[in-house]
Formats: structure tokens, C-alpha cells, sequence
């Protein structure tokens, strides 16, 4: 088994891979406009919405963290170029295909129309500034997650695109993402064959945690593990797998290495609490090796080898990780997308096999 | 292996135990119905008095909401973590392949036979008109 | 898991069980009224008349019901005189302090809704009416039982004169804060508490409880139980991020944390998270001077209930190992129904340095005990 950077760090064994995280960015709110239909068009230009920046603030765009110095544009938020992300990423790592998740202002709107009216033009826009432009990119459908609703509405309306590979949540919105009433989205999901990719981020509906407002965007960022961490438990705890068996949830930029650990304590709390949630007939830990997977980077590797050997074999599965380069976001330099000391046969089911097998739709184009 | 009597039959009514000592071992001898079963009085998990636990049923849901009360006091619930077991077989619910907590043979038995012997009477006088719980052990 | 038939004697090294130190021990009261008698007129009155106002929907019980009766408690624990698990001394020794000899227990009351209180004046007079109430029920007839002072952190000045109140008392081991309050704790309006509590030799134990009227995750409030239970572990990895980020280890030089009820087999991976993260935002924490893990393994003691079973049971050892057995406590959180028994709780035989480090020394060491 190879473990050195240089066998499998750079660009020739990431040449074919399949990117399952990128990010670009709505450039400005205006590039929307003729995206959006006549009513909403006309509601967005009386309130003047076009001239604010609808930016998140799980994603500050000048945090080092989340632009990549040498992956930073001249004008524009990090990510709103296509040139860019071809030179910077898909020109010079080679993957086969890269999955295009939006994060925006949209998903956060109090608003469940205007959310949804934004996130139906920021689908048609991927579509045909993105999709249309390079044909090795791929798309999530980006939904108005405080409405289930309309975000099931909008999954028929993109899903007949097989271009669109995925369906997009934050991790922590109103309502744990288990919860019934989120369950027309999963429905609409397993219907169409598409995951669930459940991404760093808040709504901020609540603080990030139990304790209430941290002071740093360090703490939030920290933060995003637990949030992740909750998500799934309400995923598990609430049936989600049980009533949709054919779901598949991917876990995007949610750090990895906590989940072990995590799953011990749901088997434990589970072997004692199982008749609360009747439904659970399996350790956690069985149904999540089944139906979830998560994306590579940021990757929170432990300080040494012998460490994360141990670790990968506390996953339990060789079939979890997906590759994703988390463009343009700071996780690594150069080329080295891949953390150091990952097993050779490991890389290739994380590069291309588990992608394939997560997202059934990039089968369908694979040249 | 020896028989021991434990108790008489109607020490121990539908719906109860009763937990006994044989060579040393605490046994909780449970009876569902008109049948006798009988577990060690030690939870697998970390040595609780396992028979001392709530006697309860199987809840099962095929569906999310779908909650159905099933086998009703065939379970015996630890009275430390929780944990179910079949009084029938001792074995674990959250954990049935590889968790389980010692079973042992239970019969019963009419005085008359048992005084033909060999038996061990734990501290239960046997006369031939009883009915008895026999343990073997 | 690979248990199968327990029918096992404890593991040949099981006598260095007898006299450990239980670093969560669980008084209850055996009525409403027995901190009566150290409040004075005024906050009895007020506690007969409004009583205890939290941040929650129910007055009296959890929000999220346990799976046994008593909020959750050992079924085997209730006293047969009648009253609430934990609160029958002679009981508690008779399960616990005389059957495993333990040298001390280390008390959590998670009684009077002290800290929690929104009238914080009442608070206050709750947090001293508990502290009495120790100390005449538990702390006197069983010297072995060591309190744990009781604060409401809201009120600035009463949590210091209580802290100062007792320093030098050594039947007080530590200040107990529930971890969730109205703000992180590591935010500096608690500063000066967490300094009085330096200044005056006690660890600061954070023993899972609060009601600071947060959703218990970030995504909002969960419907079960089940997931409540493993969000105590999230609670705790945020509050080891706040006291970390916010420099307060740099401001307290000598201030120690316990993290109690929270488990701990997932601080190594909260370790890297956020050592991989500052390097890239360190910009934004200019006042850390040293690395997160750094500061967690000099400050952070972790106690071991609800101990994790990994799938694999030499995992523990990994992990111990990560963590550094010198900071590991064993707790038994007696009478909680996932409390964990001495002789069996770790599926695994520890080195036996390990364990006279888990069991005891380290304890020992932090409180500066016999």
C-alpha cells in the first residue's frame, strides 16, 4: 500500500476523479434577474433587492478559509467565475466531473416564496451559465428548506435534468432535518434517485449550539461538526431511513473524523432507548454505513499516520468517502487535494467508485 | 447437571418472578402464561441484577408512527441501561446475534416424580400432592 | 460489541477498583421542602408562592422524558423508605460508597434549579441554600462525599462572594456551572467567576445540565430523547471551543475544567478539528498563543460516564491513548439509569497504570486529595 503524498496526492491519480464539492457563487443578485419569472422579477426590483449581497454568514467570502489565496479573483465573489474555476481546478486536476453546490441567501430567506422564487432562478442559472457552458459540471438542486412543499415542488421541476445529481440542505435550519414535516423533500428525492447533500451551513435560526451565540467565526466554523452530527441523529432517530429506504444523505464539508466517535455514543444511547423510536430495528452505526456518505475535505486529519489508519478502520466502511476539492474554500495547497496517508486502494474507491455509486446519475454520461 | 426444585408452582403467578439461588447462582425464574423460563439474575452489559427489571412488552413500529404493543410480558427490561431481553431465550434485542444473557432448562414437574429423585430441593419441601419448578443446572 | 454470556467475575486487576474516586455522584432530596430551613423569609416566601422559573415549557420535569421513572433513574436505586433515588445516605452507601470502598465521590446536585434560575437573586439564594444543604445531609455524615458549590452565573456578585464564601473549605472539591446557560461560557462576562474560581484553588466542573432556553442543537430542538441524550456530547465539544477560542485559558493560567456527564471518546477529533481550523483563522483569535489541543490537554479534565462501547473494543485504548490517560476520571453518575459500574464499564482490561490513573491518581491529584 502506497502512503506517501507523491503517490496519490497530485494531479495524475485525481485525473478522472469526480469532484463532489465545489462552490460557485452567484456573482451579484442582478445575474439573477433574468432568471427569475415576471412576478418575482418585479418584486425583487421594487424592493431593490438586486443591488444587496445576498451572501451567507455560515460563509464570510474574505475569511482565509474560504477562498484559497491563489484561487481569489480580481473582481467577484470566490467561485463566481467559470474561467476561473476551469484554470484553477478543472483544466488542472482533471476530475471527470464536479458537482456545483450554490451556497446562497436564498436557503436563509424568512420568506418561504422568496426563497423559493430565488432558489428556482439560481437552478435555472447553474443550469445555463454553468451546465450548459462545461459539460463536466454537475449541480444540486438548491430548495427553500423551511418549506418542504416548495422545495418538493422544485425537485420535479429540475429532476427531469439529469444534470442536476442532488438536492441540497444546510445542516442546521428551523426544524431538526428529520422531522415529518421535512419529509415531502426526502420523498421527492428518493423518487427522482437523488441524494440528499446535507451542507455546512445555518440558517441561524437557533445559535450553532445549546450554549447560544459564540463570539468567533472560528467557534462557528468548529461548530459545523456538531450540527452535522445532530442532523444525522435526527435523521436515524426520526425513520427517515426506514420509511425511505433508497435514500442516500451525503454529508458535505463536515470534517470527517468526528463521526466515529458519534456513532459509538447513538449505538450506546440506542441499545438503552430503542423503544422510544420503535422503528430503529439496527445500530445506528449499521444504517448510516448503508445510507450516508460524506465528502473528503476539509478533511480534520489526525496528527499521524498510524492515527488515521486507525480511524479509517473506525469508519468501517470503504465505500463512505466521496473526493471533493471544496473549490475554491483554504483546505490544502497546490495539488494535494487528498489528505497524506490514505491507502491506494482507498483513493480510488473515494475518487471515482463511491461517487459513481452515490450519485447513480453520473453513470448515465460517463464517457 | 442436577435438578433443583425452586419453588412451587403457584409461588410464582402468571405475569411474575421469582428469583432463586442455585449452587450459588442467582436465577430469576419468570413465568408467562403457564410456562417457565429462567435467566441469570446478571445483565450481559455490566452486571446488573437483570431479572429485577421492569417485566415488559415488545414495542415495534414496521413505520415511523406506526407503534404497536406486541408480546406483551415476554420482555425483561435492565433495570440499569435499559436494555431488553426475551424471557424466553435471553436474548437481546439491541444486540441479538452476540448479546444475550444465560438461559437455563426450566420444568415443571408433579411432586410424585420428583420424589423418585435424584433432586437438590433448594430449601422447597417436596410432597407428592404439589406441582413444583425444577431447575437444571 | 463482543459480549456475549455474561457470566464473568471481574477481571483479575479488579481489586484497584476499591477505593476510586467517583467524580459523579448524585444527591437528590427526599422532599420539596428540605432547603427550607436555609432559605431566608423572604426567598421562602417567594419559593412557595412563584417558585423556580426556568427556560423551558415544563415547570417541574424534563422536556425530554427518560426511558425509566424518576427522570431517568437506576430501577434497582429506589430507596425502599420511600423517596427519590439518591436521596437515602445509607442507600447510596450501600450501592455504591461502601460496596466499592470508594475514597471519595465527588457530588453533582442537580437539585434547586440554581443555576438555571431567571430571577437570578433567587438563584443566588438557591445556590447557597443547596451548598448548606450539602454540606448538613451528605458532606458531614459521609466525609467521604466532597460538595460542589453551587452558583447561578447570571449574578456576577453573588457567584464570587459564594466562591470566595467557601474557599478554604475543604469539604467543597469544586464550582459546578451547568454548561447550558444563556451564553458560552467562555465569553468574558463569566470571566471573573472563572477567575474567583481559580483564585480560590476549586476545578470548575461542567456537569451536563442547563437550561438556557437554546434549542439543543443548532438545527433546532430534537423530538426524542434519543437524540437529547448524544446532544449532550455536542454541548460539550462547544463549550470545549468556546473556553478554548475565547482565550480564557490564556487569561486563567491556572484554571482547570472538568467535563462531567458528557463522555470523551470524541475530544481527540474535536482536538484536530480545531487545530486544523485555527491555522487557517488564527488571524481572527490573535489572543491564542498556543495551539487549541494544547490548551485543552492542559486545562481539560474529562470524567468517563456515559463511557462509549466502540464497535471495536481495543478502540478505547486508541483513545484513551489520544487523550492522554492522565486526564481521564472515572465516574459512575450513580443513580442515573446510564450510570456505569466500576468493574465492568470499560470492555477492555486497561494497562494498570492507566488505571490506577483513571480510577484514582488523577482525582486525586486535581483535588489534591489524600
Amino acid at each position: 500500500m502506497a502512503h506517501s503524498q507523491g503517490d496519490h496526492g497530485g494531479r495524475d491519480c485525481l485525473a478522472g476523479a469526480i469532484d463532489c464539492d465545489i462552490h460557485p457563487a452567484v456573482p451579484s443578485t442582478r445575474v439573477l434577474l433574468p432568471y427569475l419569472d415576471d412576478y418575482w422579477r418585479e418584486h425583487i426590483l421594487r424592493r431593490g433587492l438586486e443591488r444587496e449581497n445576498l451572501e451567507t454568514s455560515s460563509y464570510p467570502a474574505n475569511a482565509p478559509i474560504n477562498c484559497r489565496p491563489d484561487w481569489r479573483l480580481p473582481s467577484g465573489p470566490p467561485g463566481s467565475s467559470l474561467a476561473a474555476l476551469q484554470s484553477h481546478l478543472l483544466d488542472r486536476l482533471r476530475p471527470s466531473f464536479a458537482i456545483c453546490n450554490v451556497i446562497h441567501g436564498a436557503q436563509v430567506m424568512l420568506s418561504e416564496d422568496l426563497s423559493a422564487a430565488l432558489c428556482r432562478a439560481i437552478n435555472n442559472w447553474i443550469r445555463a451559465e454553468w451546465l450548459d457552458q462545461d459539460p463536466r459540471l454537475r449541480a444540486s438542486i438548491v430548495v427553500p428548506p423551511h418549506s418542504a412543499e416548495l422545495a418538493a415542488e422544485e425537485i420535479e421541476r429540475c429532476a427531469p435534468d439529469r444534470r442536476f445529481v442532488q438536492v441540497l440542505l444546510l445542516a442546521m435550519t428551523e426544524l431538526p432535518l428529520g422531522r415529518r414535516q421535512n419529509w415531502p423533500i426526502y420523498r421527492a428525492a428518493e423518487a427522482h434517485g437523488l441524494p440528499i447533500g446535507i451542507h455546512a451551513g445555518s440558517s441561524f435560526r437557533h445559535p450553532p449550539s445549546a450554549l447560544g451565540w459564540p463570539s468567533y467565526y472560528l467557534e462557528d466554523y468548529v461548530s459545523q461538526s456538531q450540527g452535522f452530527a445532530a442532523a444525522l441523529n435526527s435523521l436515524v432517530s426520526e425513520g427517515v431511513f426506514v420509511k425511505f429506504p433508497a435514500l442516500k444523505v451525503v454529508l458535505i464539508e463536515s470534517g470527517v473524523t468526528w463521526l466515529p466517535a458519534s456513532l459509538w455514543r447513538l449505538d450506546k444511547t440506542w441499545r438503552g432507548v430503542r423503544s422510544e423510536v420503535p422503528w430503529l430495528e439496527q445500530l445506528p452505526t449499521e444504517t448510516v454505513r448503508k445510507h450516508v456518505r460524506l465528502t473528503l475535505q476539509p478533511f480534520d486529519a489526525p496528527p499521524t499516520e498510524k492515527q488515521l489508519q486507525t480511524l479509517l478502520e473506525q469508519l468501517g466502511s470503504d465505500r463512505m468517502l466521496l473526493f471533493s476539492s471544496d473549490y475554491p474554500h483554504w483546505h490544502f495547497d497546490g495539488d494535494d487535494a487528498l489528505p497524506a496517508g490514505l491507502p491506494a486502494d482507498l483513493v480510488r474507491k473515494i475518487c471515482v467508485d463511491n461517487p459513481l455509486e452515490t450519485y447513480p446519475r453520473l453513470k448515465e454520461t460517463m464517457r | 447437571m442436577n435438578r433443583h426444585v425452586v419453588a412451587k408452582v403457584e409461588d410464582i403467578q402468571p405475569g411474575t418472578r421469582k428469583i432463586v439461588t442455585v449452587k450459588g447462582r442467582e436465577i430469576g425464574i419468570f413465568r408467562v402464561g403457564d410456562d417457565f423460563y429462567g435467566l441469570i439474575n446478571r445483565c450481559p452489559h455490566q452486571g446488573a441484577p437483570l431479572c429485577r427489571g421492569e417485566i415488559v412488552s415488545r414495542l415495534v413500529a414496521p413505520s415511523p408512527g406506526d407503534y404497536r404493543l406486541t408480546r406483551p410480558g415476554e420482555m425483561i427490561r435492565c433495570p440499569w441501561h435499559c436494555w431488553e431481553f426475551d424471557i424466553r431465550t435471553g436474548q437481546s434485542l439491541c444486540d441479538p446475534n452476540s448479546v444475550q444473557a444465560r438461559a437455563f432448562d426450566v420444568a415443571v414437574e408433579p411432586g410424585r416424580a420428583l420424589v423418585e429423585g435424584p433432586f437438590v430441593a433448594e430449601s422447597v419441601p417436596v410432597t407428592v400432592e404439589e406441582t413444583y419448578v425444577v431447575v437444571t443446572l | 460489541m463482543n459480549v456475549t454470556v455474561l457470566d464473568r467475575k471481574p477481571d483479575r486487576g479488579a481489586q484497584s477498583h476499591l477505593g476510586f474516586i467517583d467524580c459523579d455522584v448524585h444527591p437528590y432530596v427526599k422532599g420539596p421542602n428540605d432547603f427550607d430551613p436555609f432559605l431566608s423569609k423572604r426567598w421562602l416566601e417567594h419559593k412557595q408562592t412563584i417558585g423556580g422559573r426556568t427556560r423551558q415549557g415544563l415547570a417541574k420535569t424534563s422536556m425530554y422524558p427518560r426511558m425509566s421513572p424518576g427522570v431517568g433513574m437506576r430501577m434497582d436505586s429506589w430507596p425502599k423508605t420511600g423517596g427519590h433515588p439518591g436521596s437515602d445516605l445509607p442507600m447510596m452507601q450501600e450501592q455504591l460508597l461502601d460496596l466499592f470502598d470508594v475514597a471519595y465521590g465527588l457530588l453533582a446536585p442537580l437539585v434547586g434549579g440554581a443555576g438555571g434560575e431567571r430571577n437570578v437573586e433567587f438563584g443566588a439564594a438557591m445556590a447557597t441554600a443547596v451548598n448548606e444543604w450539602q454540606l448538613a445531609h451528605w458532606c458531614d455524615p459521609d466525609p467521604r462525599l466532597l460538595g460542589a458549590i453551587q452558583v447561578n452565573v447570571e449574578h456576577t456578585e453573588a457567584a464570587i462572594a459564594e466562591i470566595e464564601k467557601r474557599a478554604g473549605d475543604r469539604r467543597f472539591a469544586q464550582v459546578n456551572i451547568p454548561p447550558r446557560g444563556l451564553e458560552p461560557l467562555g465569553r468574558r462576562r463569566y470571566w471573573p467567576i472563572l477567575e474567583a474560581c481559580a483564585a480560590n484553588g476549586f476545578p470548575v466542573s461542567l456537569h451536563l445540565g442547563g437550561t438556557g432556553g437554546h434549542a439543543s442543537t443548532g438545527g433546532g430542538w430534537p423530538s426524542f430523547y434519543h437524540e437529547e441524550h448524544p446532544s449532550y456530547v455536542q454541548t460539550m465539544q462547544t463549550l470545549v471551543t468556546s473556553l478554548v477560542c475565547e482565550g480564557v485559558f490564556e487569561r486563567i493560567p491556572n484554571l482547570k475544567i472538568v467535563l462531567v456527564e458528557g463522555g470523551f471518546a470524541w475530544l481527540p477529533a474535536l482536538c484536530w478539528r480545531l487545530d486544523k481550523h485555527w491555522k487557517r483563522l488564527r488571524a481572527e483569535v490573535p489572543h491564542l498563543k498556543r495551539s487549541p489541543s494544547e490548551y485543552v490537554h492542559d486545562h481539560i479534565w474529562v470524567t468517563t460516564q456515559p463511557i462509549e462501547e466502540p464497535e471495536r473494543p481495543q478502540d478505547m485504548l486508541s483513545i484513551l491513548e489520544w487523550i492522554g490517560p492522565d486526564r481521564v476520571m472515572f465516574s459512575t453518575d450513580y443513580p442515573h439509569w446510564d450510570q456505569d459500574d466500576p468493574r465492568y464499564a470499560f470492555k477492555i482490561p486497561l494497562p494498570d497504570d492507566w488505571k490506577r490513573k483513571i480510577y484514582r491518581d488523577n482525582a486525586r491529584a486535581l483535588y489534591n486529595l489524600d
